[in-house]
């Protein structure tokens, strides 16, 4: 294809033309790139998965399957109360930035353009763009702060921290569906007699219902995963499954920590199929 | 027209309207904007303002004003005579990490790239799935996948069994607690937000611009470089700064799978909390951190600003 | 609804007064309304018609509810209602898009309005019942509104709109997003509609044909005014502003001056000197000084032998359609003029570059604003 001129002219270029047409689009070797990035991205979790099954006390062999793992861990009470503390810090994160969330989400985009929105934006993406770690020690600061002052302690830090870093990850899904709801809906509601607050509660939220349970599995997801801010906020007795997992492995791989892991990943999972499910019951 | 009578009523449900909207919205606002002012951006101010403090013996910090933490970062104070001898160490730190999430930005894009590509390229039904599958390890726990990847590239992992058990080794390769380890774990952990803003981007481009560039004489690579990649620009600049900025500021990848001894800027900050206890050098290790990501992000914007005004 | 006496005097329904809305604020602000005065009639279907963007759409939300105005007053029945919240107008509106509840089936959409006005469940479901039958989706109730097709969807947004027994009906270009056929057909299925209900339909369209089609009066609008208001024969054969000739229909325009008026008929000369006698649409069309004609293709006559014509000019084009032939003719002036002769014309006699003649009734001319 040196000289267009000739390829042109010539008469033998069109059916080499053609054979090119069919797969205009695919580029050389990138299927294979996207393969290996697939495998790559799943081959570790596979290996912990398979060994979490496994008979034999070995993480590295496989002699056979077996649930003995998962009985060792739900019995282990260090693993018992850890998976209860993520639990109810998870639920209360949930809840609370589920709720504030969607009514920022409202206010950002049920009333008129004001000044000021980009701020609105920035301070509510603010947990995502600055690094956990920073963060986190920050919080720690504070609470430390706030501990010497009141005197106070417990569990409430850790929770109030889940609650805010959650916050973005509720708040996108659902201002993602309120954008996407045209306000046609409830014009047509308060035309049909329905006042404001009617409008709200028959119209809007049962529209805005799989944005709200997407944000809420987010929040949920988000929370239940988090190491970091944990790590460094966590009081003594607040050890989450996470905290728990990561000291373990420090003491040195079992397959327990296998079996502990795997769960937190199959729920994980779940809730994420079952938001992606939800979604795209939205788009119809 | 306007001092008619009839329009008084107007005029005050226009009032009316605008200060309940006001209003409504002020209070929709306010429970979010405090929960993360009182405990996300408050704090930064705090973190500040330790960094300038004296530590405290048992952790946390004497009110005492310094910059010590600032000298140390560069300096070491020589005990007996009190002056200041250049120590490079934690500036080390700070360059390996950005070296690091350098080297991380580069393999999740040589491999995001491609995939993205394919997955743009797949019949609109099977996209969704593809990205299902990208997105779920996102969701899936960090620590968890790291502890996943630790499993498998250490000495007696499957990797080494797999290569020794063929004869291609004699004995393990030793890549856990290496700076291999950490560069790999960087971009397992952070390679689908490379492939998701690259796909957005390249999801949008309209195909019949490739063939328009076949159709003047272009080979594939010409097509690729000088029609897909600089349409798909936004989103590999996106996809770059979603991968540089964690991977910077990582702390379990280099503490899985640097062992602790490879050292990055989180761990170094956490470690200040923790062990060493020396809250304001942590405070202003942070604040440098965050120094780093604001600028990498003020570059981004300013360079977009001056392309969308070139545009404009 | 309206009982069984006639109803001898036709009352207004909407009375607008010096309705103006103006959108954004300073330098960025946008006139969608500019002091529109109209009044419409109990009963009547009446239609506004214009171009996107000409406020059409606005008024009808203003009327509705949605939007506040900056200045002026609509009434309803003599009440004002300006400052209303939409839910406390009886008017309902048929939303272009539909807006149909998609968590409802089509039974619970119809009786929406119903439930909100506090009405009990037996009425309810009787009214929806009536209105199923009415616009025949007896067998959909149960559906859900995203199973029906874009037809069966129109209807239901209807029915929805009619089941609280609104005093007016607004209707936002409701047959835009159907095809051709079905618009024919639902045009005609809306008019026995607003017969057979005796509400007011306030109708907004860009489609001058569908307006010319269903309407009993015409309001056409531009850039936020109301130009002319009157049925479609009046709009059609007496337009009073260049716009409104050239939005409806196809129409010739000649350039002139008003030379003289007696007794509301002014004498024009055109712009090669002929005098022409012709129809002022307007107190402000009729001033001495430069105007502009105006006379539908169908009523211009060719000259018979013999016959003095009007105006002459060049043959350019001859465009045969079955039931009319166009000649497109140049005028002496530079001018074109477009002559529609019922069935086909003599081949040889009206070929291009052949000089003709053509009369201009002067009771057929319009002298335009």
């Amino acid at each position: 294809m040196a000289d267009p001129a000739t390829a042109v002219a010539s008469p033998r270029s069109a059916p080499r033309r053609r054979r090119m047409v069919r797969d205009l689009k695919a580029m050389p070797g990138f299927t294979a790139m996207a393969w290996i990035t697939i495998v790559a991205l799943y081959l570790p979790i596979m290996v912990l998965v398979a060994f979490s099954f496994n008979e034999n006390r070995s993480v590295v062999l496989w002699t056979g399957f077996s649930l003995d793992w998962y009985a060792k861990a739900l019995e282990n009470d260090g693993i018992r109360n850890a998976a209860w503390v993520s639990v109810k810090v998870a639920l209360f994160a949930t809840v609370i930035s589920t709720i504030v969330a969607t009514m920022a989400a409202l206010a950002t985009t049920r009333t008129r353009k004001f000044t000021g929105q980009g701020l609105v934006y920035g301070i509510i993406n603010q947990p995502l763009m600055i690094p956990e770690i920073v963060t986190a020690i920050a919080t720690l600061s504070l609470f430390a702060l706030v501990k010497k002052l009141t005197g106070l302690n417990g569990i409430g830090y850790l929770m109030m921290a889940h609650a805010a870093f959650c916050i973005p990850f509720a708040y996108m899904p659902i201002r993602a569906r309120l954008e996407t709801m045209t306000l046609t809906l409830e014009q047509a509601a308060a035309d049909l007699y329905a006042p404001p607050f009617k409008v709200f509660t028959l119209v809007t939220l049962p529209l805005l219902g799989p944005g709200i349970v997407s944000g809420a599995m987010l929040a949920f997801v988000v929370s239940l995963d988090d190491v970091i801010i944990t790590l460094l906020i966590a009081g003594p007795g607040e050890t989450t499954l996470p905290i728990y997992i990561l000291g373990a492995i420090r003491r040195g791989i079992t397959p327990e920590i296998n079996a502990v892991s795997t769960i937190l990943v199959a729920v994980s999972v779940l809730l994420v199929m079952l938001l992606f499910f939800v979604q795209r019951r939205m788009q119809r | 027209m306007s001092k008619q009578d009839d329009t008084v009523a107007l005029a005050a449900a226009l009032e009316h309207n605008r200060r309940r909207e006001r209003l409504t919205r002020f209070w929709l606002l306010a429970p979010a904007l405090l929960i993360i002012l009182a405990i996300s951006i408050l704090p930064l101010g705090i973190t500040v303002v330790y960094s300038f403090l004296t530590p405290g013996t048992y952790g946390g910090v004497t009110w005492e004003f310094s910059t010590d933490s600032y000298v140390q970062f560069l300096f070491q104070r020589d005990i007996f005579d009190d002056t200041l001898v250049f120590n490079s160490a934690y500036l080390s730190i700070f360059l390996r990490s950005i070296g690091l999430a350098l080297g991380a930005t580069i393999g999740a894009l040589i491999l995001g790239f491609p995939t993205a590509y394919f997955i743009a390229t797949k019949p609109r039904e099977q996209r969704n799935l593809w990205l299902f599958l990208i997105t779920l390890p996102f969701w899936t726990n960090l620590l968890i996948r790291t502890y996943a990847m630790l499993l498998i590239i250490r000495d007696e992992g499957i990797i080494n069994l797999v290569l020794m058990k063929s004869g291609i080794l004699s004995s393990p390769l030793a890549i856990l607690y290496t700076d291999t380890a950490v560069f790999i774990g960087l971009i397992y952990s952070f390679l689908p937000f490379m492939v998701l803003p690259i796909y957005a981007s390249l999801e949008k481009i309209d195909f019949s611009l490739v063939e328009a560039g076949y159709d003047l004489y272009a080979n594939r690579l010409k097509v690729l470089f000088h029609v897909i990649v600089p349409l798909a620009k936004p989103g590999l600049v996106a996809g770059g700064i979603l991968v540089f900025i964690p991977a910077l500021g990582a702390y379990i990848t280099p503490e899985l799978l640097g062992g602790g001894k490879k050292l990055m800027i989180g761990n170094m900050i956490a470690m200040q909390f923790g062990a060493s206890r020396n809250w304001p050098f942590g405070s202003a290790a942070a604040l440098i951190l965050m120094a780093l990501v604001v600028i990498v992000l003020l570059v981004n914007a300013l360079a977009t600003g001056r392309e969308a005004r070139g545009n404009g | 609804m309206t009982g069984p006496e006639v109803v001898t005097q036709r009352k207004a329904a909407v009375s607008v007064r010096g309705l103006t809305k103006t959108f954004g604020e300073g330098e960025y602000a946008v006139t969608a309304l500019d002091a529109v005065e109209v009044d419409i009639r109990e009963n009547e279907f009446f239609t506004l018609l214009g171009p996107s963007g000409c406020g059409k759409t606005t008024l009808l939300r203003l009327i509705a509810g949605f939007e506040l105005p900056t200045h002026g007053v609509i009434a309803l029945e003599g009440r004002d209602i300006s400052a209303l919240p939409p839910h406390r107008r009886p008017i309902n509106t048929v939303f272009q898009s539909y807006a149909l509840f998609p968590h409802m089936t089509v039974a619970e959409n119809i009786g929406f309005g119903l439930r909100m006005l506090g009405k009990p469940a037996a009425e309810i479901r009787q009214t929806t019942e009536r209105m199923l039958a009415l616009v025949q989706l007896e067998a959909m109730a149960g559906r859900r509104t995203d199973q029906l097709s874009g037809g069966q969807q129109q209807r239901v947004a209807l029915a929805r709109a009619l089941a609280p027994a609104p005093k007016v009906l607004l209707l936002d270009e409701p047959l835009a997003a159907l095809d051709l056929k079905l618009r024919k057909n639902m045009q005609l299925e809306l008019k026995s509609l607003q017969a057979e209900t005796g509400i007011t339909f306030v109708f907004v369209t860009h489609d001058q044909e569908e307006a010319l089609t269903m309407s009993d009066r015409i309001a056409v609008m531009k850039s936020g005014r109301i130009l002319q208001i009157g049925s479609p024969r009046d709009i059609y054969d007496r337009p009073t502003h260049r716009f409104v000739a050239d939005f409806i229909g196809d129409i010739n325009i000649l350039d002139g001056t008003i030379e003289s008026l007696d007794n509301g008929i002014a004498s024009v000369r055109l712009k090669d000197g002929t005098a022409v006698l012709a129809q002022p649409g307007t107190a402000t069309a009729a001033r001495p000084g430069a105007a502009s004609i105006a006379i539908r293709p169908e009523n211009v006559r060719l000259a018979q032998a013999g016959e003095t014509p009007t105006v002459s000019g060049t043959v350019e084009n001859v465009v045969y359609f079955g039931a009319a032939t166009n000649l497109h003719i140049r005028l002496a002036t530079g001018e074109q003029m477009v002559i529609r002769n019922p069935g086909a014309v003599e081949e040889g006699r009206y070929r291009p570059g052949a000089t003709i003649g053509a009369v201009l009734p002067p009771e057929l001319i319009r002298v335009l604003e």
